[in-house]
């Protein structure tokens, strides 16, 4: 598996996404700037988490519109894999790759904490690794974390096994108390349709080693290298 | 010709507004007991060159469903006036 991390102005994430899939997980990666319009050909593109243009008028609505994302949309329209995190997230989502909307979240405050996310859905590239309804511990770090779609979206998401992670309690309990940013349905994390494009809040790279106090995060990328090798 | 465009964008009434609510409670905190609801949105003044106002028109609609807004979540209304040579 070969890895490229883009970097947007604002990422702050991009170096631990680089270190989490070299590092640790000895996976060949590099960085690509988002003024690149080719990128190398690799198996997984991570678009990391941080403020790529200072969230100007909306997370995510500016760095869309970079270069790089035409290249980005084409690896995900051929079917490699893609995982966006955080920001990355927010970007997928107003690029279009996957459905829905960040919004504001509930408390308006600006969380950054651990939380337990439960797997919904193993079947994917991203997953497999996991049992079904497996808990993991990954921090999330973000003001705008407050998924949103419509109710049609919402059941087609759950009709096609979209929804990836849902927060929980540590025992796997989905509710209210659980639910850190008032997101639809307590989710955590999407897939698209085609199953190759992931979006998450948490982070699952500050989660990667036991020195950052969980390793769960590591799962993902092991269950990538389980389909990619 | 010059146009100047006011473009409003708010989230939609189905979608819920967490600064709205908060500001609103806020007001209420303060005595004000006759607000009912607040709405939080953004405002953009828009400078643009257009042969005329239907073009000017055309072209703010691509703008707004572009990039200024997010359908998804938002709606969006502008108004616009010829400026003056």
């Amino acid at each position: 598996m070969k890895a490229a991390v883009i970097v947007f102005p604002g990422s702050n994430c991009d170096t631990d996404c680089f270190h989490a899939l070299r590092d640790v997980m000895k996976v060949p990666v590099e960085f690509v700037w988002h003024k690149e319009r080719n990128f190398p050909k690799v198996d997984l593109v991570v678009i990391p988490g941080g403020f790529s243009y200072g969230d100007y008028l909306r997370t995510g609505a500016i760095a869309r519109f970079s270069p790089v994302m035409d290249a980005v949309t084409k690896h995900a329209a051929g079917g490699r894999s893609v995982v966006g995190i955080c920001n990355g997230f927010q970007i997928l989502l107003e690029a279009g790759l996957l459905p829905g909307a960040m919004l504001r979240n509930k408390t308006l405050q600006f969380i950054c904490k651990h939380t337990w996310i439960r797997t919904e859905e193993n079947l994917t590239m991203f997953t497999g690794k996991m049992e079904p309804g497996e808990v993991l511990c990954v921090p999330i770090a973000h003001g705008e974390g407050n998924y949103y779609c419509d109710d049609d979206t919402l059941k087609s998401l759950h009709d096609h096994d979209q929804v990836v992670f849902r927060y929980c309690s540590e025992t796997g309990e989905v509710g209210e108390a659980f639910n850190p940013n008032g997101s639809k349905d307590h989710i955590a994390g999407i897939v698209n349709a085609k199953k190759n494009v992931l979006g998450m809040m948490p982070h699952p790279e500050r989660a990667s080693e036991d020195l950052l106090g969980s390793s769960d995060g590591r799962k993902i990328w092991e269950s990538l290298l389980n389909v990619l090798g | 010709m010059k146009f100047k465009a006011r473009v409003h964008t708010s989230l939609k009434k189905s979608v819920l507004d967490p600064q709205g609510q908060t500001t609103l409670h806020a007001l209420e905190t303060m005595g004000f007991k006759e607000a009912r609801s607040i709405r939080i949105g953004k405002y953009f003044e828009l400078v643009l060159e257009a042969a005329d106002r239907k073009k000017a028109e055309e072209s703010l609609h691509a703008m707004c469903d572009k990039l200024l807004h997010n359908p998804v979540i938002e709606e969006y209304s502008f108004e616009i006036q010829e400026m003056p040579l």
